[in-house]
């Protein structure tokens, strides 16, 4: 047993904290400190920043444009990206779409889409849950029908996260209406460009906008951009959804957060003492820097354990349940700290109005209602507990 | 012993209720809670004419009720409605005005809207940290501070300011336009106000107010748990109903036990609150009104977020929308925890009664 990190894995670390130092752009890393909504335009920056290191695509083999890293490695760099407040890495092209190309697309395919995906010339999203289909998505409607040498689809997508943005869709669609349920899903490329799309957008609980529904009626795509084979779309999805437990522990962001929760908590005063000071509250941020430094372990083992088996397991649904209750809890815990200073809708705190100037307090409370959703997306932590009820107590 | 309502109680409680029902249905209520004034001035005027407001005071103050029930009774349905009118500012200063014997005619018809400025930066739920300070000057006062979120400030036209008065704490009124009002929307709708005062003339309502100010935090704070009982009560109720409504899997969503005891769970602490509001509306203007506001505030607190947070996770992703109904329900529950003190405030209240 041996907690440290190797010498190698030192050397790593500092070599991505000096490049952020020196590359990260301070105005992004604000604006990712402030907690708002992040531009386009500095997402994309952010990529590129990346992209010229070779640093993007991290969970991409080699001969395809990422790093090699070893799971360690990405944990370190991911670990080190929240620590400067880079922003995080949009998924769907780079982590998602990307692994299923590299696993299941065609040579041409995979010529075609990753450099893009990589240059930022095309911006992806996810076509997945539908109104009717969330946790049971393998009920899911949307229609793709061969005519000639196009697909006909119609139906409706849900929860599509930065739609607005996107040039490219990757969807679930039923291609064989008579068969089973997980069969019959076939996984479809779709050109946002295409006529009969529309994207509207979902106003969130904060106020926020990052999800949309996208609409398609009789939208025409060409045969070739089915990825792998026909009605085996859900093979990929589930290839997928592993993938998509990538950092899903999300260790570096409740670390960013517990900073916070402390920072906030030696500013505000409570009976003419800074809050931290004040044992209930204490005990409190304690409980949940125990929690965090026992998921960071957590974390680590099951990393550990990936890179000794070649892929993820059942357990890192354990990561994301425990994860996110930490992560909900440290969000919850700042706007407590904040009291009744937290109480402004975001945007209406200006200079002057409220009691640590804009920066600090204004996305307190919307980051913790906006939060509710962790616990709900990428398979709600039920979902989650199911997997881990069937495949790991084989209840 | 006997848990009904009275009957004068019982049909303001459905006068209000069917008024709100009708008037202020939950998609009108987001549409003017969130945009300046962030309340509806029509259906305040109409609030008023209701007797909303003669319900929260004493008979001897010119009003027809202000008894911890009849309190209860206005907020839970106020509550249940999510009604973003600035009541509470009402009552808070109604109660000030009925301990100094001053004449709260102009509150009660509506004809001139009061705020409370009690909170401040420092002072976010303890009077014995307020640092506002009043100074005699000529006939008057000027007072000079600054009070945070002030609930209903963007409105009023009289602000009743805490403000430290030789030794102890004095109650003012100053205008609201002789003060530096900034008004803003709230995280959960409504609006409040950072008031600012640099020497703001003011006339002192009350000397030695500290325990008149406990009395209308105690108030509010029953009309803070009362509001969150409605609240929860429909937000329960509607996640109930979509576990009827919703399949997956292709059965409703409501017959998987692990849902069904959650929302059992949710209906236990909904009963604890609800009971918990009432003792503490039997206790108000008695020897432990403070304490068991704070036990009710408390309790409140943590069934609030238990509701509001459970309530999002068994819908998925739906509650996460600005467009379903409860999504706001879900943020006044969580949000009015930080008013007049919040779970772990209150609890140290209770702990303080340990040592004496």
């Amino acid at each position: 047993m041996d907690l440290s990190y190797s010498k190698e894995d030192l050397a790593f670390r500092d070599e991505v904290r000096a490049f952020l130092a020196e590359h990260l752009p301070e105005e992004i890393s604000s604006a990712v400190r402030a907690g708002g909504e992040l531009t386009k335009a500095m997402m994309e920056e952010w990529h590129a920043i990346l992209n010229t290191r070779g640093w993007l695509a991290t969970i991409w083999p080699k001969e395809f444009g990422g790093p090699g890293w070893s799971p360690v490695q990405k944990h370190i760099f991911e670990e080190e990206c929240c620590r400067a407040y880079a922003p995080r890495i949009v998924p769907f092209g780079l982590n998602m779409l990307g692994p299923v190309l590299i696993k299941f697309g065609s040579k041409d395919q995979q010529d075609h889409y990753l450099p893009r995906i990589l240059d930022g010339t095309d911006w992806w999203c996810q076509g997945y849950s539908e109104p009717g289909a969330g946790s049971d998505l393998a009920s899911l409607k949307t229609k793709a029908e061969r005519n000639g040498d196009e697909w006909v689809i119609n139906g409706q997508k849900t929860w599509t996260t930065l739609g607005q943005h996107a040039d490219w869709i990757f969807c679930l669609c039923r291609t064989d209406p008579d068969a089973k349920k997980q069969e019959g899903i076939s996984f479809i490329l779709v050109d946002m460009a295409t006529p009969g799309i529309e994207v509207r957008p979902i106003k969130l609980i904060e106020g926020g906008h990052e999800v949309n529904e996208v609409f398609f009626t009789d939208v025409r795509v060409p045969i070739g951009n089915l990825v792998g084979e026909e009605n085996k779309g859900w093979t990929i999805a589930k290839f997928l959804l592993t993938h998509e437990r990538t950092g899903i522990a999300g260790v570096g962001f409740s670390m960013q957060a517990l900073e916070e929760v402390k920072a906030i908590a030696r500013k505000t005063m409570r009976g003419g003492k800074p809050l931290i000071e004040d044992p209930l509250f204490a005990a409190r941020i304690a409980q949940a820097e125990i929690d965090l430094e026992a998921m960071k372990i957590t974390n680590l083992r099951m990393l550990f354990k990936a890179q000794e088996q070649g892929a993820p397991g059942p357990e890192t649904s354990l990561l994301k349940i425990k994860g996110t209750v930490i992560n909900q809890e440290l969000k919850d815990l700042a706007r407590r700290a904040l009291g009744p200073a937290a109480a402004p809708f975001p945007g209406h705190v200006t200079e002057g109005n409220l009691m640590f100037g804009p920066a600090d307090t204004e996305h307190n409370a919307a980051r913790y209602f906006n939060n509710r959703k962790t616990s709900i997306f990428g398979g709600s932590n039920e979902i989650q507990r199911n997997i881990v009820t069937k495949t790991m107590l084989e209840l | 012993m006997d848990f009904n309502l009275t009957e004068d109680r019982q049909m303001l409680a459905d006068t209000l209720g069917r008024f709100l029902g009708e008037q202020y249905p939950v998609e009108h209520r987001i549409k003017v809670a969130y945009d300046a004034p962030y309340h509806d001035p029509a259906l305040w005027d109409q609030l008023v004419e209701l007797g909303a407001l003669y319900a929260l005071a004493p008979e001897d103050a010119g009003g027809m009720g202000g008894s911890g029930f009849d309190i209860s009774v206005v907020f839970e349905a106020l509550g249940k409605a999510l009604c973003p009118e600035p009541v509470l500012g009402s009552l808070m200063a109604s109660r000030l005005l009925a301990a100094a014997g001053a004449d709260q005619d102009a509150l009660l018809t509506g004809a001139t809207k009061y705020a409370v400025g009690i909170t401040e930066i420092d002072a976010p739920y303890e009077l014995d940290q307020i640092a506002t300070v009043a100074t005699a000057k000529g006939d008057g006062f000027t007072l000079s501070g600054r009070k945070s979120t002030v609930y209903g400030g963007q409105v009023a036209d009289v602000v009743l300011v805490a403000a430290k008065h030789g030794d102890g704490l004095g109650v003012f009124a100053a205008n609201a336009s002789d003060a530096n009002v900034t008004g803003y929307g709230m995280m959960d709708g409504g609006g409040a106000a950072e008031v600012l005062l640099d020497d703001t003339p003011a006339t002192l309502v009350l000397a030695d107010a500290k325990a008149a100010l406990q009395d209308a935090v105690n108030a509010g704070i029953i009309a803070l748990c009362a509001e969150a009982v409605g609240a929860m009560e429909v937000t329960h109720a509607t996640t109930v109903d979509y576990l009827k409504q919703r399949k997956q899997f292709g059965i409703p969503i409501g017959k998987f036990q692990v849902l069904q005891h959650r929302a059992v769970d949710m209906l236990t602490e909904i009963e604890q609150a609800r009971s918990i509001t009432i003792k503490a509306a039997a206790e108000l203007g008695g020897a432990d009104a403070s304490k068991y506001a704070s036990m009710a505030k408390n309790m409140i607190g943590r069934a609030a977020r238990l509701v509001a947070e459970e309530s999002i996770q068994m819908h998925g992703g739906i509650a996460m929308t600005w467009e379903y109904s409860v999504s706001h329900y879900a943020k006044r529950l969580i949000m009015l925890d930080a008013q007049l003190g919040d779970t772990d405030y209150h609890l140290s209240q209770v702990m303080k009664g340990y040592a004496a």
